[in-house]
């Protein structure tokens, strides 16, 4: 019998060696300069965080058979909630709780337009995205200040260890829950039931209904889900990594993680390192930024991940294969 | 215990727009019995087969199990009471394992929610050693062969303690040799007290398997019968109405010159071949017959050949003039007509008009374009002529093509390719789904090319279709040639088994007829 | 007929739920729309502003309907837009001693030919590696952002010593497109472009393909219509009319490139598409009402204290409603025709199929 494992490291076989190469380069990065190397080890995570959220969100959805473009805007509407619920109340963790609830809520307003209105679900995201955009400059107030911010823990003993210890076990709660989070995605969607059932949706929904699972119910329920992870990556932005909330905040972070969800194909460990490579990127050329090493205009580093994007998506397209029923809406006969 | 394990009673159903695909119907089951329901496509077998499993609900009319009255909402309900369906079209995830796609739906769990695979794997096994249904629990359905996904399908319905099987279209996509595993399965089941309703349009296979057969016409039932009372040429006439002619009118064929010719055609799907060094010479005014089950690369060798797919290696060439691949527009322009295998997807643009499908592949020509400027007084024209012509019923040449019968659709289909001035006809399933009548019509109309000097490649599921037709057979197996027969010097038995890969013809015979260049080294 | 009405409902809805949050912030929608009405319709000036407002909306209507045609989601018009109208900028103000006749149609040609070429971008990336113009054309987006911030804040800058910001000096009198009355020179090109639009889809060849590729990409193929050249073509002049866009918004409103004034520009071409039932004719009205919203926002934060981002929620909810015809049918009681043409965008990311 083939394990899942077996398999992972057989089709994984090139990004293995990339992780070698990287685990290699850091190595020597480490020797050269040990502060600066965990610096940028340390801020490709906090940068990864966000996308591998969205990433995670996508993933549940197109899983299902829902293509959700609207993660953009299900993180703006949660980053917004949570600022607004931590101006009024105080709490860090009231704040973090609302940010996923409004995530929730934009989840499940995609699949009510997807599932119930059949709308195009590109158009569905769009107009998330919109309204997302509309309300939060509405109801935005100049000069609201967030009470504080998710403050770094230390874990005892794992942090002392050199750059694993202060790249991942010195950070705040909302990234420690995310790197949690992965795993559990991952072992739900491969080892339970409703994984089964959510694979079993997105590729052949008729199987699904002609076996007696509801394929509507599974949607609603999964991109409602879903949102939540979108609501944490919304929580994460102004509670953890700026303190505070601006106008259109996210910055295109929802857009990008769907192209880590597709280099991840669609799997969420893959994603996981997608993100991270993102992320890198993103650290990287702060970095050589701040040192100086690097004399070109500010826009044109401001333009790396969208060009990385574009790149990763023009190298990956046409080779990698969706779940066979993402995009479509499923009448019942 | 009640006479019947399953009874209907009035099942009426009408879909929007004012069909009425079941007409008071009354159906019923008897304890391990073999009950056949022939009825031509449309007839409403399908439709009161998804009633009873919960897909629809009837308008009118009550289902009974084992003599009580049941009302069944979902497959969830007709599952539960024992009633499990393999649909026409494999209700499989393809990525899936065997094992998965046994369980899912009905998954074994530890702490409520994880799955536990190694003890279904093992219920599995167990499973399909009891009825004799071989699979490995392990292998992912889509490289499966569809014999095996047909099992699998079988045994999902068993792991869910079916004691009423339906068995949609089953042998449709199944060698002769396969149909007859199939049968022998059914009665094995059927010996283990399994009840099986078998859904067919083949008045063969009804007459060989059935315990009874029930007929069904435009959503009535004709009458029940068995296979003592009844002949092919009886069932056939209750089925459609009328006589039926079973054989298509035609003399033989006087094979001019070469127009297609093809050689060690090589077509990879990620890397791995589907077409292998094909070779085909198709002559003027014979129809080339290439018979095969579903996916041994027809359909690839279709697309190499109609310019939508580029292949990895070979030549091709039409009326002496070499061709370039992939580029539909110059075989076209070159005398190409082609009748794709899914109309709906290929064939034509269904929110489009019926005028402006007739001239899909002439859009850009006179007396249909000036320079850039479309002509719509000739292309409504040209409609109208066509619909006349082709017999096409429709409102008026401005309808959309989705609002025809299926039958109606592949003839505007039809009337677009033969109004051209065409040398190849390419025809790929043209007759899949269509009632009888279309069938006739489609028939007939092939063979008129074919007495007009066209050279025709068929390619066909349906064996019945190819022996009719064809003056040559050639037989495609796991992406190869694998014999080539005059039509008249060979049986249906002798192509299964060619068609099944039991056998194949040697390499000095096939480049004899023309379907191989060398022979393997 | 039916499709008005469908439009038509989903305004009204908008409004009405528009009205709503307005009455929850606490502001009366009377007096919030009332300010609306006035600031775009109440003199001459004011419908000036309000055509002004609609003209590049009209371009990126016609852009993004343009490409739904070949069922393609040209998300990337904002980018398109930016780019045309700082390219038409550079025109304007780098290239001296033109007579107008000449150099105003030559900047607003240059706009149209960055945004055409940007927007083939995506174009050869979707028919060549099977990259999804959603994601694409969004990335490009913020990359034209970054680019025409750099242009605007370094070698374009305004030098001139009053200047801190990021902009273009102002473009020469010779590249501005002149004003008849209160209708802008630029909204009676984009009203005959939507007519050269609506001749090119439905009277040409081309049109005939397009079509053909945006309902059925197989049957296309089948027919020996080329799928790939078809899509880069249409991206190609979805760009183009959005460039045109930003054109005219530097030529004819602006006067110089500076970063805020267009900005949304593009998305909001998706709402009118939408609106307008991606039918040329449709969008000139679309736009004009977005146009006027936009244009009578100001005034309505002046007279009612509304914050103007209120009608970009109420565009929002326009599109909501516009898509849910499942939703309006039901409403209406309207049934669906069999065979009507379907806008599908979603099918599967990078699989190119």
């Amino acid at each position: 019998m083939k394990t899942p494992w077996r398999t992972f490291f057989r089709q994984n076989r090139g990004r293995m060696i990339a992780a070698v190469a990287l685990v290699l380069f850091v190595a020597y990065a480490y020797n050269r300069n040990a502060q600066i190397t965990e610096a940028v080890l340390a801020s490709s995570l906090r940068q990864s965080i966000p996308l591998i959220l969205g990433a995670l969100c996508g993933l549940i959805g197109e899983r299902s058979g829902i293509i959700n473009i609207g993660i953009e805007g299900q993180m703006l509407m949660a980053a917004f909630v949570s600022f607004l619920v931590n101006v009024k109340t105080g709490s860090l963790i009231l704040a973090t709780i609302a940010g996923v609830l409004m995530g929730a809520l934009m989840g499940w307003a995609l699949a009510f337009m997807s599932v119930t209105l059949r709308i195009d679900q590109i158009i569905g995201g769009t107009v998330l995205n919109m309204i997302a955009f509309g309300l939060t400059g509405y109801f935005y107030q100049v000069g609201l200040a967030t009470k504080g911010k998710f403050q770094p823990i230390a874990i005892p003993l794992l942090s002392k260890i050199p750059i694993i210890g202060p790249v991942f076990f010195q950070n705040p709660p909302l990234t420690y829950l995310t790197l949690v989070l992965i795993f559990v995605v991952h072992f739900f969607l491969y080892y339970t039931r409703w994984g089964l059932r959510t694979r079993a949706v997105g590729e052949h929904p008729r199987a699904a209904d002609t076996l007696g699972i509801d394929v509507y119910r599974m949607r609603y329920m999964n991109v409602t889900l879903a949102g939540m992870l979108a609501g944490l990556a919304g929580a994460y932005l102004t509670l953890e990594a700026v303190g505070s909330f601006e106008r259109m905040m996210t910055n295109g972070r929802g857009f990008v993680a769907l192209a880590v969800m597709i280099f991840g194909k669609w799997d969420p460990l893959s994603a996981w390192g997608a993100a991270l490579l993102f992320g890198f990127a993103t650290a990287l050329q702060t970095q050589l930024q701040f040192m100086g090493a690097l004399q070109i205009p500010h826009q044109f580093i401001g333009m790396l991940p969208y060009l990385l994007t574009i790149i990763v998506l023009a190298g990956v397209g046409g080779r990698t294969r969706p779940p066979a029923a993402v995009g479509q809406p499923y009448v019942k006969e | 215990m009640s006479e019947y394990v399953l009874e209907a009673r009035g099942i009426t159903k009408r879909f929007p727009g004012g069909v009425v695909a079941n007409d008071h119907v009354d159906f019923n089951l008897r304890p391990g019995e073999i009950h056949a329901l022939l009825g031509e496509n449309g007839a409403g077998k399908t439709t009161l087969m998804n009633i009873i499993y919960g897909l629809y609900q009837p308008d009118e009319g009550q289902i009974f199990v084992d003599g009580r009255p049941v009302v069944i909402r979902s497959p969830h309900d007709a599952i539960r009471l024992g009633i499990g369906m393999v649909h026409q079209h494999f209700m499989l995830v393809p990525v899936f394992t065997v094992t998965e796609n046994i369980i899912l739906g009905a998954e074994v769990v530890r702490f409520g929610i994880v799955l536990d695979l190694p003890r279904a794997r093992q219920q599995v096994l167990e499973l399909s050693r009891r009825y004799g249904l071989e699979v490995d629990p392990d292998a992912l359905v889509e490289d499966l062969p569809v014999g095996v996904q047909q099992r699998v399908e079988i045994l999902k319905a068993l792991y869910r303690d079916a004691r009423i099987l339906i068995l949609d279209e089953p042998t449709a996509v199944l060698t002769p040799q396969e149909v007859e595993e199939l049968f022998a399965v059914m009665r094995q089941l059927r010996d283990r007290g399994v009840s099986i309703i078998f859904i067919t349009h083949k008045l063969k296979e009804v007459l060989a398997i059935a315990d009874r057969i029930t007929v069904m016409r435009r959503g009535k039932v004709v009458g029940t019968t068995t296979p003592d009372q009844v002949d092919e040429q009886k069932l056939a006439a209750m089925m459609v109405g009328r006589e039926v002619v079973l054989e298509v009118q035609k003399t033989p064929a006087k094979p001019g010159p070469v127009v297609l010719d093809i050689r060690d055609l090589r077509v990879e799907e990620n890397g791995v071949p589907v077409v292998k060094d094909v070779s085909l010479q198709v002559r003027a005014g014979e129809i080339l017959g290439i018979a095969g089950v579903q996916g041994n690369g027809q359909t690839e060798l279709a697309e190499a050949l109609t310019g939508l797919r580029r292949p990895q290696k070979g030549t091709l060439v039409l009326d002496g003039k070499s061709m370039p691949f992939n580029n539909a527009r110059i075989l076209i322009e070159n005398g190409l007509g082609h009748i794709p295998e899914d109309r709906q997807k290929h064939g034509l643009v269904l929110p489009f008009s019926i005028a402006d499908n007739l001239v899909l592949c002439t859009y850009y020509k006179p007396p249909f374009a000036r320079g850039w400027q479309r002509q719509p007084q000739a292309i409504l024209e040209n409609a109208e002529r066509l619909i006349e012509q082709f017999d096409i019923r429709a409102a008026g040449p401005m309808v959309p093509v989705a609002t025809l019968s299926g039958g109606n659709q592949q003839k505007v289909i039809v009337a677009r390719e033969f109004s051209r001035p065409i040398r190849f006809l390419l025809a790929n399933q043209p007759t899949r789904g269509l009632d009888v009548g279309s069938i006739e019509y489609i028939h007939r109309r092939i063979v008129e090319m074919r007495d007009q000097g066209v050279a025709v490649l068929l390619i066909s599921a349906e064996l019945d279709e190819i022996m009719s037709l064809s003056d040559r057979i050639a037989v495609m197996y796991e992406g190869e040639i694998v014999a080539v027969f005059d039509a008249d010097k060979v049986d249906k038995a002798t192509l299964g088994m060619y068609m099944a890969g039991a056998r194949r013809q040697g390499d000095d015979e096939l480049v004899a007829a023309g379907v191989r260049t060398q022979t393997r080294a | 007929m039916r499709s008005v009405l469908l439009s038509l409902t989903a305004i009204a809805l908008a409004l009405f739920i528009g009205a709503l949050i307005l009455l929850a912030s606490g502001v009366s929608p009377l007096v919030a729309y009332g300010a609306l009405l006035k600031g775009a319709f109440g003199d001459a000036q004011a419908l000036q502003r309000t055509l002004e407002k609609a003209t590049p909306l009209v371009f990126s209507g016609l852009a993004v309907a343009f490409a739904f045609k070949a069922s393609l989601f040209n998300i990337g018009a904002q980018g398109q837009l930016l780019l045309g109208a700082i390219i038409a900028a550079a025109v304007g103000f780098g290239v001296e001693g033109l007579p107008p006749y000449i150099h105003a149609p030559l900047a607003l040609l240059a706009g149209a030919t960055a945004g055409a070429l940007f927007a083939a971008i995506p174009g050869v990336l979707k028919v060549y590696t099977g990259a999804h113009e959603v994601i694409t054309t969004i990335m490009l987006n913020y990359i034209a952002i970054n680019l025409t911030d750099y242009l605007a804040d370094g070698p374009w800058k305004d030098r001139s010593p009053m200047n801190i910001v990021a902009r273009t000096p102002a473009i020469l009198e010779s590249a501005r497109l002149p004003t008849w009355g209160p209708i802008p020179s630029g909204f009676v090109i984009s009203v005959i472009l939507a007519g050269v639009i609506y001749w090119l889809l439905w009277k040409t060849t081309f049109g005939f393909e397009i079509r053909t590729v945006g309902q059925n990409r197989h049957a296309a193929r089948y027919a020996g219509i080329s799928v790939a050249k078809v899509m880069i073509a249409t991206m190609v002049i979805s760009g183009l009319l959005a460039g045109l866009g930003g054109a005219v918004e530097t030529q004819g409103v602006v006067g110089r490139y500076q970063p805020g004034f267009n900005v949304g520009l593009g998305f909001e071409g998706i709402t009118i598409a939408l609106l307008a039932k991606t039918h040329p004719f449709g969008v000139v009205p679309a736009a004009l009402l977005v146009g006027a919203m936009k244009a009578g926002s100001s005034q309505m934060q002046f007279a009612a204290d509304v914050a103007k981002e209120i009608i970009d929620v109420i565009q929002a909810l326009m599109l909501f409603f516009i898509s849910a015809e499942f939703l309006l049918r039901r409403m209406l009681r309207m049934k669906e025709e069999a065979g009507e043409e379907k806008l599908v965008l979603s099918t599967g990311w990078g699989s190119g199929d």
